[in-house]
């Protein structure tokens, strides 16, 4: 469960961009605004698709990605939904932890976890274009 | 297990004979062929990508399937001529991995052929792979049909000897199936001119089946359900009246038909993969003939694997699907249709909600 410490660095940097560049005014955005951000997003989709794809992230060698080719079948636009197997309406973090916990036999991450937030923004972003249908089984 | 036991239901009012107590998938197909002395079944498995974690250990997921077809097959009755093995023995092409699969399949009590996958190729071309199994591209004849199987898995030259500083990144990058930093597989030169070669000495009226472990087809390039030369290769085969392509590397069911042609692929052992058209940003060719297999349910382990064992019909294929904790599935050749139809599911109307995929 260890955070990256880059993250929180960049994470700073936004904050102070923010105060700087917009001070007390409300928030009229710019082109380099979005880029900004969006770079911010992509990097987090890059470490989500290095751990996709990585053997160390389980305790087996096993990556998601063997299954879950582009994240194929893993279906972000339909959660939260109803799992039956586990019982209950599940958003897809928990869906992530119980595979790492089987095909990867490992440890669930927490769900603010960078590494958990950079999976789904992998999973999700290869998933664009696609319409949300929550509860979708 | 549906077709199963629906055979079985029919065994026991044929014969006089109580079936023993068995409920392990046991082929009854002599029963429907019983008329042609030249028809006869094989096995085939693939996929079962044995995965070494340290030393002695391997993923046991992916163990347990390979063990189980080994067993199922084992239980045949009547025995099948051969066994057919669609490669991906290993998941990273090592000697452990490579020795630790030999071992379980060497518990099948029938001869074994093998057909060679990118995971087991692309450590160290092959070599070790050849001394535990043979050659890496050959032919035989069986009962009236000629086999050939292929090494469907090379690649261009570059990518092959120049791309990498080690063997191990070599496989490493060809064995991440979305990686884009792999290379199209392809027959290659080399196996095409000893086609032709091959094809030459046999009678256009001869059967032909060909084994490879990538689709002779283009269905989608970005995960290599693909092969470069596949026209070349559909256009030597294109003089023979019944030609059947058998293929794995796909972990799904697919089939189709172009010209004479009949496609199939195989189960995998160790786990399914997606159909392309759930990768919401691939431009992909899925055969509209195939009814997808039933989506997997992850809770099993097993489901959306299996193995299957073939009828060779009138010189045409009828495959059987073995899927472990599902329902079996049969894609017979249509003499009507002269395309590969499933037995249950093909028609529009017939299908059922898992067979939805998106």
């Amino acid at each position: 469960m260890s955070s990256l410490p880059y993250k929180k660095t960049a994470l700073g940097m936004v904050f102070v961009a923010l105060l700087v560049t917009h001070g007390v005014q409300a928030d009229e955005f710019t082109e380099d605004d979005l880029q900004r951000w969006q770079q911010q997003f992509m990097a987090s989709v890059q470490q989500g698709r290095d751990l996709w794809t990585s053997p160390t992230l389980g305790s087996n060698g096993v990556a998601c990605a063997q299954c879950h080719p582009n994240a194929a079948n893993t279906h972000p636009e339909t959660y939260p939904k109803f799992q039956k197997q586990i019982g209950k309406v599940v958003p897809l973090w928990e869906m992530i932890n119980w595979c790492l916990r089987n095909p990867l036999e490992s440890q669930p991450l927490a769900a603010d976890d960078p590494k958990m937030i950079a999976l789904q923004a992998y999973v999700t972003h290869e998933r664009r274009g696609v319409k949300l249908e929550p509860g979708k089984h | 297990m549906n077709t199963i036991n629906r055979s079985r239901r029919n065994f026991i009012k044929n014969t006089s004979t109580l079936a023993l107590g068995s409920t392990l998938p046991i082929s009854l197909v002599e029963l429907a062929f019983a008329d042609s002395s030249q028809n006869f079944t094989f096995a085939y498995i693939s996929d079962s990508h044995i995965q070494q974690i340290k030393g002695t250990y391997f993923v046991r997921n992916w163990d347990r399937g390979l063990i189980r077809a080994v067993a199922d097959t084992n239980l045949l009755t009547p025995k099948p001529d051969f066994v057919m093995f669609g490669g991906d023995l290993a998941q990273l092409g090592s000697p452990a991995e490579l020795d630790h699969g030999a071992e379980i399949l060497s518990a099948l009590k029938h001869d074994v052929k093998y057909v060679m996958g990118e995971h087991d190729y692309y450590l160290d071309l092959g070599a070790y792979w050849e001394k535990l199994f043979g050659p890496q591209y050959y032919s035989f004849d069986h009962k009236g049909v000629h086999f050939i199987v292929l090494n469907s898995i090379r690649t261009y030259d570059d990518w092959t000897y120049k791309r990498w500083p080690t063997n191990e990144q070599r496989m490493l990058e060809m064995a991440g199936l979305d990686n884009p930093n792999g290379s199209p597989f392809m027959v290659g030169e080399e196996q095409r001119k000893w086609l032709k070669e091959d094809l030459a000495k046999v009678a256009k009226t001869t059967p032909v089946v060909v084994f490879s472990h990538s689709p002779l087809q283009k269905i989608y390039k970005g995960w290599n359900f693909w092969t470069e030369d596949a026209e070349q290769i559909q256009a030597l085969l294109k003089p023979f009246n019944k030609v059947s392509v058998i293929y794995g590397h796909v972990h799904q069911i697919q089939y189709n038909q172009i010209g004479n042609i009949s496609f199939n692929s195989v189960m995998a052992t160790a786990w399914p993969w997606p159909y392309p058209a759930s990768y919401a940003q691939a431009e992909q060719y899925l055969p509209k003939l195939t009814v997808p297999m039933n989506r997997a349910d992850p809770f099993f382990e097993r489901d959306a694997t299996g193995w299957q064992f073939i009828n060779m019909a009138d010189g045409n294929v009828d495959l059987n699907f073995t899927l472990y904790d599902n329902t079996d599935r049969i894609v017979r050749f249509s003499k009507i249709d002269k395309t590969p139809v499933d037995t249950q599911y093909q028609a529009e109307d017939a299908r059922i909600p898992p067979q939805t995929h998106y």
